[in-house]
């Protein structure tokens, strides 16, 4: 077995990425994922790699563009302003097919908002992490183990399908500690002909662009995109499903949430109320038939977020508006506690009953 | 086993070795004998699980509590407080909770001064499941960052090493070797071993110090 440590969320995503072959970190500081760039910045020189704090977030996320277009892997790491000033180079580096792990670790907002735990980023990521026909796969991990194992399947699964991956986590994934236990598994980078790292005269020049003129070049490229995203959304949907095979409600929460979600359906069971949680770890591909299979029974969705209730569209969209679909939640920095989710719980089981 | 501590105790350490729930603990325990205390959040570093979020139970047991200006109001600004020094040498004991590694003790190096005037206690906060400090080799480098950024020495070693609520005996057992060996290889003294209350009675041989844990999850019901 490998050895068990303690490690903050922060600092175990960055180890992942050490041991899932990444070398290259770019990136800018703020909190609460600094802890990222601090770990790394220690580790990066130690395991030969570069390390680079750039002048700001706009040059960091051209840095992860060039360096992944060389075809190695690379990461960056922001936390929600960050992101917003990331995203013109997110769909550059969209727009030419390439794979990077990105890593937001959500904090309050709109604007400089505050440094507490958020989940209000979940349609900027899901729907439109930059501008364009555009999309990145979101994994939305809910332990620091499973961050862990969520860094490595991303690298992976975006250089299989030259698509960026990003992981929303919130601050408080990000700065908690627990036991972690990395995977000794062999990395095998995917192969990279397209990779524009030197020809030595061996083959023609890669060219790796966003820029297409002409409107049918344009197109034509947006659809074979688009045939992949087809392929990431029949095949890579991910969702965890907790005592759901008899519920009436089923709460539909990720990340964090779904930690304050799950003890409170705990609790609701050992009174006797029949809820399932059904935790979403992609969101997008979101996860439609895992919903749809555990919501059979379920005559009310509950949707738990660190937000205004930005889910809940993709749930009623999944549900094609079958079902009622209620939300609860705080916003700017304020942490549903169990209590308020099983209140919720109750008065919703209450009028389910009646 | 607390009794040969000064009125001055400096908690430092690595990151996310345990300063803040072991700070918490001395100070209530100091606190049920009888002792007037103080309990100094000096962390500039960390935003989030702090001493700073103690304030109710602080209140309750009669500590007083000194936070950075701003901590806990989400303002990002590491501002210290003048505070402390009006604290220093009054007679109560004053726990001091720095943040993490030479980072965090550049902080305490302000107040170098007016500790080194009188005795004091430093203590070093080893957690041997921490990533970058599993063994006495990799500790060690820490305690001298952390002392050339705050100017102080440290007077001792507390083993906290822990896994959270996974930790078991063996695990604390396999710890207190390796902070006898960075107990040698430094030569400050292994003050105790600090465990979660519920293993204490497991462990009847060793120097052990039992904690409760007051930094918790939000989803702990």
């Amino acid at each position: 077995m490998a050895e068990r440590i303690l490690m903050k969320g922060n600092e175990a995503i960055a180890e992942a990425a050490i041991r899932a072959g990444c070398r290259h970190f770019f990136g800018y500081p703020i909190t609460p994922q600094t802890e990222v760039s601090a770990y790394l910045a220690k580790r990066m020189p130690k395991v030969g790699g570069c390390f680079l704090q750039a002048e700001s977030e706009v040059a960091a996320i051209n840095m992860v563009l060039g360096a992944a277009a060389a075809g190695v892997r690379v990461m960056t790491s922001s936390s929600s302003p960050g992101i917003s000033l990331k995203s013109e180079g997110i769909s550059y580096i969209i727009g030419s097919d390439l794979p990077c792990v990105i890593l937001n670790i959500q904090r309050g907002g709109p604007g400089l908002g505050g440094i507490q735990p958020s989940q209000a980023d979940y349609n900027q990521a899901t729907k439109a992490p930059g501008h364009g026909d555009a999309h990145v796969m979101v994994f939305a991990p809910s332990t620091v183990q499973e961050m862990v194992t969520c860094i490595f399947d991303m690298f992976d699964l975006s250089e299989q399908y030259r698509v960026p991956a990003m992981l929303l986590g919130d601050g408080l994934l990000g700065q908690m500690m627990e036991p972690v236990e990395f995977p000794d598994v062999k990395v095998t980078p995917a192969e990279k002909p397209w990779a524009s790292n030197g020809h030595q005269n061996k083959r023609e020049h890669n060219v790796v662009n966003s820029l297409y003129l002409q409107p049918d070049q344009l197109e034509a490229k947006n659809i074979e995109r688009f045939e992949r995203y087809a392929q990431i959304q029949a095949n890579e949907t991910r969702a965890e499903a907790f005592e759901t095979e008899d519920c009436d409600v089923l709460v539909v929460a990720y990340g964090a949430s779904s930690r304050i979600a799950r003890s409170a359906v705990m609790n609701a069971r050992a009174q006797g109320l029949k809820v399932g949680l059904l935790r979403p770890i992609t969101l997008w591909p979101f996860p439609q038939k895992e919903l749809l299979e555990a919501s059979k029974t379920a005559k009310d969705i509950l949707v738990v977020e660190m937000s205004m209730g930005q889910m809940v569209d993709d749930v009623k969209l999944a549900l094609e508006c079958s079902k009622p679909v209620h939300f609860f939640g705080h916003t700017g920095g304020i942490i549903p506690t169990p209590a308020e989710v099983l209140e919720q719980l109750k008065t919703i089981a209450g009028g389910a009953a009646k | 086993m607390l009794s040969t501590l000064t009125d001055t105790v400096i908690v430092a350490g690595h990151y996310g070795s345990g300063k803040t729930n072991l700070s918490l603990n001395l100070a209530l325990r100091l606190r049920e004998e009888g002792k007037p205390v103080t309990l100094c959040d000096l962390d500039v570093v960390n935003p989030y699980f702090r001493t700073a979020d103690f304030q109710s139970i602080a209140d309750e047991k009669g500590i007083h509590l000194i936070t950075p200006a701003f901590a806990g109001s989400s303002v990002d600004i590491p501002a210290l407080t003048g505070a402390l020094d009006a604290r220093l040498g009054r007679g109560d004991t004053v726990i001091i909770d720095v943040g993490g590694d030479d980072d965090g003790a550049y902080a305490l190096g302000r107040y170098a001064p007016k500790i080194l005037g009188r005795p004091y206690t430093m203590l070093f906060v080893a957690n041997f499941f921490r990533y970058l400090t599993r063994t006495p080799e990799e500790a060690a480098p820490y305690m001298a960052e952390i002392e050339a950024a705050s100017r102080l020495t440290f007077t001792h070693i507390v083993n906290n090493s822990n896994l959270a609520e996974q930790t078991t005996r063996e695990d604390i057992e396999n710890s207190i070797q390796k902070a006898q060996e960075l107990s040698r290889l430094t030569g400050r003294p292994l003050f105790f071993t600090s465990v979660k209350e519920d293993l204490a009675p497991a462990l009847p041989a060793q120097k052990v110090f039992p904690v409760r844990v007051y930094v918790k999850t939000p989803w702990q019901m």
